[in-house]
């Protein structure tokens, strides 16, 4: 919402300067998003008189000016005051000429374009003291084609400014959505009045008798139940004015705030839309037939709009149409072939009341911004339809001439008049800060609220203010009006003196996963949630479920099933900028389906590349057991203990079905792990081997441990015993399970098991390989005998022929 | 006497000379063996008279310890030449590098996630979570947004296809239906930040369609919008770390709360890429807040009659970018390894309040 200040200071009575008025609008919730003060910005330039302008000596496309900028020279003695000071300049325009009015600067001048202070120069040859601008130097526009030429009685020495028409700052104010009635200067000057900067003036609302009785009725067409669509419609015809250009000064303003004068007739009515946050529309009666109703269009109905445009319309929106067809479109936009203008003669003035959220609706399907719907959609003054009218009336008459008719209206403002009970101890209350019950009368009043009584006060808002509905809107209006800086500092108290931790178990296993795979090597990443559907169908999604209906992007368009598309789709940009070795993971969300529970928290990570090469050649391409590794440093990390699930052969899809592993405990699946799969890779144009884990945090079982004490430590007094074993078994026996065989043999004394050595190959028969472990025993009360170490290895090497079928190497 | 001096004048010649450890031992044995020349004069000692035995007993005696201690530390400088040259052998270039070792990071993100986390912890907040994907109900009705409110456009909210059930979801917003969620759980009082991811449908130099958010909720009998001022002024300057910070509210408009306040920081921005807070002329918007509208608390099952408190709320990225002078949002979440290094903090810095958040 655009006004200037002059308009401003037509309802308001007040000596602020614009600086005053943006910082007092800013603070009462009107936020000023800028100031343009042309005048202020261009103070240093004026008024000059080219007085010749010759062809440059040395310079076939530069001109000689000499110029009458209207300043004495302070060097020059008594004799020659009042003598013309004449300064040469010298000027590029090609439209330079003598006998013109030209906006001049000296040196020491800032130009605006350049930001650059102008100096005293010398080009070509010949001297030149100051500069003839043209509309870009000035940031006035983009025309740069030669300089401005003022009008004729532009005075010479007064600032350039006043004769450009712009000494008069333009604000430009956000309106929140809930303030329909500040999308008016009017409504900006009653808050800014009742904020105590300057006084309200009403103006002149006053009735104009009808001369005759209107021939055009208007009248509202709704089906029972749809009556909000447009619950008011009135009108006058105006007979015999003869439409023109508006005055100077309304002109003026509209171009300000960015309108284009048009004619009187249409800028009488957008005057009041920006002024009174009331719009109108005027239609040339003579191209209409019969009377005028609002009424739903037809699906399919087309209109040509005042833009030139033809817009299709349906059911839902309102129209109002005469007996032939649409005119307009119900607070949006008025048809182009009923409008004024030159020869118009009768005129016919709409003033209408619709639904705001039909409003927004039908602007939003079409597409059209205009001030009408800007207001209409915030809310207008149920009850100003008729004083707009009768403003427009007198403005029209003053400017046009003309006969008034009677004023026609169908149907009537809806109920707005409500009380609230409104306790003044709410402020302190709600909003901390005390202000005396008087002030809070004054505000309200200010505001145009009715108040009546005092504990509670019995509060009426104005029709203007729709958004108000209690208590709390009414604190806020005493506090921003009062002065929200006013409000102090007022510590809480603490819940406990010592703060208590906060965060949930499964926060702080993120927290503590996260900096574990940092520890081990891994860059966080954080990576969109949405990613190409066809990248999501690798990893078992892509359905229909998953996809948004309005991606930002064409290939952001399904909600992924996993974190790692989006970590190898990160993996491989890295790639391609050159980077080809990456350690990355991300904890966040995929998601299982498209409702709302239906989200995963994931641990995953990838290790791609062939590892840096090294003189120490201690890195290697990733392998399914650095993805065992770091899965389980996850899971161990985040359980604070040992993970001792069994592994499975085998994982996901999307994995090396040979060269991949899942952890579960019964059903429940903690993790995947593995290098990825060759197909998948290929998707995603990346080479050599990938590992990858997902870990799937909430599966992971909570702590059980009760108390904060640990186990008592009691190491054995006794020296462990290490005996080594070599097992062939059929190459397809899993090692974990000659582990849990062997262990099995001796659950008290066996310590730890190792496995020091896997080798298939010459020596060990084709289908078979060798199993070396070592099994390292822990006597608790005594120290073994060579006889009781024999006899355990003895049940070591049964328990494992047992369960594996495997013999003892010798 | 004169013997025995001339042997001992031998016998530590030749020690002196042995080249190594053989030579060494072939003198001791030749000397302290069993048949060895000071050997044969100890034996000679009990042929002796007793007037003898007493001036020559010590003599010889002296010259074996002599001779035996001699070997001995002679052996020791033999064993320290012999190590010193195996050393010398041994020898590494040490300006190789080193084995590699990739140097994990930590997302800006998560660490003022960590950060924000500490502070509000201190302060009795404990942390919410709630959905990605989220109930057009908890996301917007429940917030005083109502049906038609331009927010809920298809320009702004991005939303989920039709689901088996016919029902159809949204990406959260903001992060306010967690407030939603903990109002309908939990009764107060009630003090909850809620981070995390929210989206919007919106792309360009400085917006990302997907985005962080931390939100603050307090809902008790007594607190107000003074309390609110409070808690944001400790938090910005436990966050920026700096002595003190000045607030400007300004009015604002939200749904979800009445009244609406918007805050901005003091900050100085004289020098070019450089903002310090605390100090200056310059004012950032940081925070949306305001009081919880009495109709989110009764939709949300809690006595607007009784109960009140506020609401707040800004972006974690910002934050993020604000505090550690990153300069664009769009790169958090294209995962260069270049950036993620440059940016990233190590995995051993755990933001806490005693050790201080940053270094």
């Amino acid at each position: 919402m655009k006004f200037t200040l002059s308009w401003l200071k037509a309802p308001l009575d007040t000596d602020a300067d614009a600086k005053t008025i943006a910082d007092k609008l800013t603070s009462i919730g009107l936020e000023v998003e800028s100031v343009e003060d042309a005048g202020a910005r261009l103070k240093d330039f004026t008024v000059a008189y080219v007085v010749s302008a010759e062809k440059h000596p040395n310079a076939d496309k530069l001109r000689l000016c000499m110029v009458d900028t209207g300043a004495k020279d302070p060097a020059s003695s008594s004799e020659a005051v009042g003598q013309k000071n004449l300064v040469q300049v010298v000027c590029g325009a090609p439209n330079a000429h003598a006998g013109m009015k030209a906006v001049f600067a000296k040196p020491g001048t800032v130009i605006p374009a350049s930001g650059a202070e102008l100096k005293i120069g010398t080009i070509r040859g010949v001297e030149s003291r100051g500069m003839l601008c043209s509309i870009r130097e000035l940031m006035l526009g983009d025309e740069h084609d030669g300089i401005i030429e003022l009008a004729a009685d532009a005075v010479v020495g007064e600032p350039a400014a006043k004769a450009l028409g712009l000494t008069d700052p333009v604000i430009d104010v956000s309106i929140t959505p809930n303030r329909g009635d500040a999308t008016s200067v009017y409504g900006i000057a009653r808050d800014l009045a009742a904020a105590g900067l300057g006084r309200l003036r009403e103006g002149d609302l006053s009735p104009v008798p009808g001369k005759f009785p209107s021939p055009i009725q208007t009248v509202l067409d709704f089906p029972e139940g749809t009556q909000s669509a447009a619950p008011m419609f009135a009108g006058r015809l105006i007979r015999g004015v003869k439409n023109g250009p508006s005055p100077k000064w309304l002109q003026d303003w509209l171009k300000a705030v960015g309108l284009r004068p048009i004619s009187a007739l249409v800028d009488v009515t957008n005057f009041i839309s920006f002024d009174r946050g009331r719009p109108l529309h005027v239609f040339d009666a003579a191209k209409l037939k019969g009377s005028l109703r609002a009424r739903f269009a037809k699906d399919g109905e087309q209109l040509v709009a005042l833009d030139g445009k033809t817009y299709t319309l349906d059911s839902e929106m309102v129209v109002i149409a005469d007996d032939e067809a649409a005119r307009g479109i119900g607070g949006i936009m008025g048809g182009e072939d009923s409008s004024c203008t030159e020869t118009t003669t009768d005129v016919f003035v709409e003033s209408a009341l619709f639904d705001p959220v039909r409003i927004a609706r039908a602007g939003r399907i079409l597409g059209i911004v205009s001030d009408a719907r800007y207001r209409f959609e915030r809310g207008v003054d149920p009850e100003f339809v008729v004083p707009g009218l009768e403003l427009a009336t007198k403005m029209i008459l003053e400017f046009c001439g003309g006969e008034p008719g009677e004023i026609v209206v169908a149907g009537s403002p809806p109920g707005w008049k409500r009380e609230i009970a409104f306790t003044p101890d709410a402020v302190l209350k709600l909003g901390g800060m005390d202000v005396p019950d008087d002030e809070i009368v004054r505000i309200l009043t200010r505001l145009g609220f009715k108040v009546e009584g005092r504990n509670p006060m019995k509060v009426t808002p104005p029709s203007w203010r729709g958004d108000i509905a209690g208590s709390a809107d009414l604190v806020e209006e005493v506090v921003r009006i009062h002065g929200l800086d006013k409000v102090p500092s007022l510590p809480m108290d603490r819940p406990s003196v010592i703060a208590r931790p906060t965060l949930t178990s499964s926060q702080r296993r993120s927290r503590i996963v996260r900096r574990t795979l940092a520890a081990r090597g891994f860059n966080e990443t954080i990576n969109f949630s949405f990613i190409p559907r066809e990248h999501a169908r690798l990893f078992g999604g892509g359905d229909d479920e998953r996809q948004l209906q309005n991606p930002i992007a064409a290939d952001l368009d399904a909600m992924r099933p996993s974190v790692l598309p989006s970590l190898l789709a990160a993996a491989q940009r890295n790639v391609a900028r050159g980077f080809s070795d990456a350690m990355l993971f991300e904890l966040g969300a995929q998601f299982d389906s498209g409702m709302p529970e239906a989200q995963k928290t994931v641990a995953a990570g990838i290790r791609s590349g062939a590892g840096a090469r090294s003189w120490t050649k201690a890195t290697h391409a990733a392998d399914a057991f650095d993805a065992k590794a770091d899965m389980l440093a996850v899971l161990e990390s985040a359980m604070n203990g040992p993970m001792t699930a069994p592994v499975k052969q085998g994982a996901a899809a999307w994995y090396h079905p040979g060269r991949s592993g899942t952890l579960a405990l019964g059903p429940k699946v903690l993790a995947y792990f593995g290098e990825l799969h060759p197909k998948v890779l290929a998707a995603f144009d990346l080479k050599g081997p990938v590992s990858a884990f997902e870990v799937f945090m909430d599966a992971i079982p909570e702590s059980k441990a009760k108390s904060k004490a640990r186990a008592p430590f009691a190491p054995s007094q006794f020296q462990p015993v290490e005996r080594d074993f070599a097992f062939v078994v059929d190459a397809t026996v899993a090692a974990d399970a000659i582990i849990k065989a062997a262990k099995g043999a001796e659950r008290d004394l066996i310590e730890r098991i190792d496995i020091f050595d896997v080798y298939e190959g010459k020596g060990v028969p084709e289908g078979r390989k060798s199993l070396a472990i070592s099994v390292r025993l822990q006597p608790k009360d005594k120290t073994l005998t060579d006889a009781e170490i024999e006899a355990i290895a003895q049940k070591i090497v049964a328990a494992v022929t047992k369960a594996t079928g495997g013999t003892l190497r010798t | 006497m004169s013997d025995i001096s001339s042997l001992e004048r031998d016998l530590l010649a030749s020690i002196g000379s042995a080249k190594d450890e053989a030579a060494l031992e072939a003198i001791r044995v030749s000397a302290l063996g069993k048949k060895g020349s000071v050997s044969e004069l100890l034996k000679t000692l009990g042929g002796l008279s007793p007037g003898e035995r007493k001036t020559q007993g010590p003599v010889i005696n002296a010259l074996r310890d002599k001779v035996a201690d001699t070997i001995a530390r002679k052996k020791t400088a033999l064993a320290d030449a012999a190590l010193d040259a195996r050393l010398a052998t041994e020898r590494v270039d040490v300006t190789l590098p080193i084995r590699p070792e990739a140097q994990g990071t930590i997302h800006p993100v998560s660490q003022v996630l960590d950060e924000v986390t500490a502070i509000f912890a201190d302060l009795g907040f404990a942390i919410a979570e709630g959905p990605d994907v989220e109930y057009d109900d908890y996301n917007f009705t429940k917030l005083n947004i109502p049906p038609d409110h331009p927010a809920r456009q298809m320009h702004d909210t991005f939303y989920m296809a039709q689901q088996k059930d016919g029902s159809s979801h949204v990406l959260r917003t903001h992060t306010s239906p967690v407030q939603v969620r903990t109002m309908l759980k939990q009764k107060p009082p009630i003090r909850i930040i809620s981070p995390g991811r929210t989206y919007r449908v919106d792309s360009d130099a400085t917006h990302s369609p997907m985005f962080h958010q931390y939100e603050g909720l307090v809902i008790d009998e007594v607190s107000t919008l003074a309390n609110l001022k409070w808690v944001l002024e400790e938090f910005y300057k436990a966050f920026f770390e700096v002595d003190s910070v000045e607030l400007r509210a300004r009015p604002s408009f939200f749904p979800f709360t009445e009244p609406s306040v918007e805050w901005d920081l003091r900050c100085d921005r004289s020098v070019p890429g450089k903002i310090t807070f605390g100090i200056g002329n310059d004012w950032l918007e940081l925070a949306g807040s305001g009081m919880v509208n009495p109709r989110v608390l009764d939709m949300c099952g809690i006595d607007s009659t009784k109960y009140q408190g506020f609401a707040f709320g800004g972006g974690l990225d910002r934050l993020a970018m604000l505090k550690y002078g990153i300069p664009d949002i769009r790169p958090f979440f294209e995962s260069d390894l270049r950036w993620l290094r440059h940016y990233g903090f190590s995995a051993f810095d755990l933001p806490t309040l005693d050790g201080g958040l940053s270094r």
